[in-house]
């Protein structure tokens, strides 16, 4: 057993562009689940519109990068309406069947057959990040960083990008949650039937908070999308939502940063049990290779995923450094 | 919180002795299964081009699968350069490894046909295709006799319209079936039950199992109902009733209903394989026609079988005292405790009931389709689709809702690409959020 390579591994995938792209989509649900209550199960469905939006503008359409970005957001708030506007009229587990409804009917379009020139099918889209490397001014050939984080020049670049990223997402939430608006949809969480009486709109206010998150995810797919440089229709599967709540939720609610937390410690936990089972099975350590083999590794890894969502949703709802006062999860 | 705090967690832990009782019981049939399974892993990682070349011999419903054997493949790489040639075996297959990842073209040798068989394309004679690293891409190469036509194009639309509504029918009826105990459970307890759809996996393959064991299908499917009873009762009574207890919200719930789904599904794959399995009793029949209809003989059984037992359930919620007891617990659990039912005892029926019918719902689902680890979620959405439309709660809502739903989903095959016909059913599903949220049968003051 290599514990060094291991450890150094969860420590590398907490900075990673994945860790980047959840703590994206999860700020997100936070402004939705978080502060204003809203159950929005498509998540996913936001970012496969961002990655979508800048892959097919770039190769099908060949517009400039920002044009593409641009797009993207437009589309995931257009998306937002779509699903919104009826939904959020209704009690809060009809928005989270219809997100999540949604969500498997983009994967499920953007997959078919007869879309193929124009979504790629089910091998999706791939190389469309000239653009973005273009301004990469790191060298592609040299590793950069100390201790365990070192990157080569091209993830660098991505990871920088993602947490740049990832800190224009926090100020913005910060901006909103201090701004008479957090307080609004916070009031709204808490009790929706006060703050209509107080003569605020709540629904308006759903319906925005809907947007501002479903961005948020369009973004986190964008970074996906440019830094893997694929768009592939099954890396939008409905698990992807679930995921993001499990790190939502461990990081904490009702607080501004504890996405952000949730998101790296959720992805060195999977790179950890990952790195630490697929060794074990190898070295016949403890005898885990009688009960799994190498393809069961990931398996055993999103059981644990589950167990983990359900647990700190029975356990610690909170999440380990969530506000208990700011719990949204009385209805 | 609070008083309930600490029963509620100890109960909690008895959530894990349903989970783990069908985990040994699967993990004890699984041994068979798991062997063949290895073989297959082992010929998948290696990053390889395949394709299987058969031809029907015959017309119809006579026609024979026939494998084409000693058919030569040339693939080639980036820039022309040849990675090799091979013939496909006795069975049609043929199997060739390539050095990784990326682009190939694989060209068939037409000349190297059995006699009387050609191309039904026959001016592509390669296709290019993207091979991911440990993954055997397939390629698709299409044969017929020399001079057949395609026996599709001759049905009329209308002939086509009838044998789509009867197979969607079919399918909304079992559609039903499942959906029953989740549109009960949402009655009952208010719970969006996200795990409903693993309970059917459950279910089925446990069936699957038995079935496998030599145990004759009815049979078997019966044993895994009452099996299953005890297991959505024992689901209800280990982890959902402290939880209830506790008061712990409706949403805080639906949250738990997912972990617990994504914690099932896995642990089904992790015993069942990734592999799909079909049912070893009825898996070919021969079917019977009926004008233009061709049907099975298991379908007929199946719509009868559906038709019976969703007949029995709506007796039962009209005319037994249980039945009065669920639906009244579903219109107004606080009027019905006090009017002296067990409302905890209620509850824990319908979810013992609900699991056994999925379990049915799933066996007949699957002896079509096969039986796979996650087909569970996908009729999670189909199931919310009807129910939604029929009005969440009830559970003749839930009936009327599944069929249409079933049946759109297949005549929408007329217009759309197969690929694309649950689509048709999940935006079906926000229009009606759009129009009617309350579905057909639905009250008002549910969705509130």
């Amino acid at each position: 057993m290599s514990w060094g390579t291991i450890i150094e591994n969860a420590l590398r995938a907490g900075v990673s562009r994945e860790a980047a792209v959840f703590a994206i989509a999860a700020m997100g649900l936070n402004i939705q689940f978080g502060f204003t209550g809203l159950l929005n199960f498509g998540q996913v469905g936001f970012m496969a519109i961002g990655a979508y939006g800048v892959g097919i503008g770039i190769t099908y359409y060949g517009w400039h990068p920002v044009t593409a970005l641009v797009i993207g957001i437009l589309a995931c708030v257009v998306l937002a309406l779509l699903l919104g506007l009826p939904a959020l009229r209704l009690r809060a587990d009809y928005l989270a069947i219809v997100t999540i409804a949604s969500s498997e009917i983009i994967r499920t379009v953007m997959r078919s057959v007869s879309l193929r020139d124009f979504s790629g099918g089910s091998n999706g889209i791939n190389g469309f990040s000239r653009g973005f490397y273009y301004f990469n001014p790191f060298d592609p050939q040299i590793k950069y960083g100390f201790g365990p984080f070192r990157f080569f020049g091209e993830q660098l670049w991505v990871i920088l990008t993602g947490w740049f990223i990832v800190l224009v997402v926090t100020l913005i939430t910060v901006a909103l949650m201090r701004a008479p608006w957090g307080r609004v949809v916070r009031s709204i969480r808490e009790d929706e039937d006060a703050a209509r009486a107080l003569g605020k709109n709540a629904y308006g206010y759903k319906v925005q908070s809907l947007i501002i998150g479903g961005v948020m995810g369009g973004l986190a797919g964008m970074v996906l999308a440019i830094g893997t440089q694929t768009v592939q229709p099954d890396s939008y599967s409905p698990p992807i939502t679930f995921f993001l709540y499990t790190a939502l939720i461990l990081g904490g609610l009702g607080r501004v940063w504890t996405p952000i937390v949730g998101s790296v410690i959720f992805w060195m936990l999977l790179s950890f049990t990952d790195n630490f089972l697929r060794e074990a099975v190898d070295n016949r350590f403890l005898g885990i290779n009688h009960v799994m083999d190498g393809v069961q590794v990931g398996q055993v890894r999103f059981m644990l995923v589950g167990m983990g969502l359900a647990g700190l949703m029975i356990f610690r709802p909170q999440g380990l450094f969530g506000n208990k006062q700011e719990m949204a999860l009385e209805v | 919180m609070g008083r309930g705090e600490t029963t509620g967690t100890l109960r909690i832990r008895a959530v894990v002795l349903p989970v783990i009782v069908v985990a040994c019981a699967l993990a004890v049939l699984a041994p068979h299964a798991s062997a063949q399974d290895a073989g297959e892993d082992a010929s998948t990682r290696a990053t390889s081009v395949s394709a299987t070349l058969t031809y029907d011999v015959g017309e119809g419903t006579d026609a024979v699968e026939t494998p084409a054997v000693g058919v030569t493949f040339t693939v080639t790489g980036v820039g022309d350069e040849e990675i090799g040639t091979g013939e496909t075996d006795a069975d049609g297959l043929f199997l060739l490894e390539v050095p990784g990842s990326g682009d190939y073209t694989v060209a068939i040798d037409p000349e190297t046909l059995p006699d009387g068989v050609e191309l039904v394309d026959p001016d592509s004679l390669s296709r290019t295709v993207e091979v991911s690293p440990q993954e055997t891409q397939r390629v698709l190469f299409a044969l017929q006799e020399e001079g057949a036509v395609s026996t599709r194009d001759e049905s009329s639309r209308f002939d086509q319209f009838l044998q789509l509504f009867v197979e969607g029918v079919k399918f909304g009826l079992v559609l039903a079936m499942m959906a029953v105990g989740l549109s009960l459970i949402f009655g009952t307890t208010g719970l969006t039950n996200f795990s409903h759809g693993e309970i059917v996996v459950v279910g089925t393959v446990l069936v699957w199992y038995l079935n496998d064991w030599g145990i004759w299908l009815p049979l078997a499917t019966f044993i895994g109902m009452i099996f299953m009873f005890g297991f959505g009762a024992g689901f209800d009574a280990g982890l959902w009733k402290p939880l209830r207890k506790r008061g712990t919200s409706l949403i805080a719930m639906l949250v738990i209903s997912i972990g617990v789904s994504l914690l099932i599904r896995y642990l089904i794959l992790y015993v069942f394989r990734g592999r799909p399995q079909a049912f070893h009793d009825y898996a070919v029949q021969v079917p019977y026609e009926f004008g233009p209809i061709t049907i099975v003989p298991k379908d007929i059984w199946a719509i009868g079988l559906s038709i019976v037992v969703l007949t029995a359930v709506g007796l039962v919620l009209t005319r037994t005292r249980i039945g009065k007891a669920i639906r009244a617990v579903a219109d107004n659990p606080d009027l019905a405790r006090s009017s002296g039912i067990d409302v905890n005892r209620v509850i824990l029926v319908v979810w013992g009931a609900g699991a056994s019918l999925a379990t049915l719902g799933g066996v007949l689902f699957a002896t079509n389709e096969l039986v796979d680890w996650q087909f569970g979620f996908k009729l999670l959405l189909l199931m919310f689709a009807g129910v939604t439309l029929g009005g969440l709660g009830t559970a003749f809502g839930a009936f009327v809702g599944s069929l249409i739903v079933g049946i759109i989903i297949q005549v929408s095959t007329l217009w759309v690409s197969p690929e694309l016909k649950n689509v048709s059913a999940l935006g079906l599903l926000i229009l009606i959020l759009v129009v009617r949220p309350q579905g057909i049968f639905g009250q008002r003051e549910r969705i509130g």
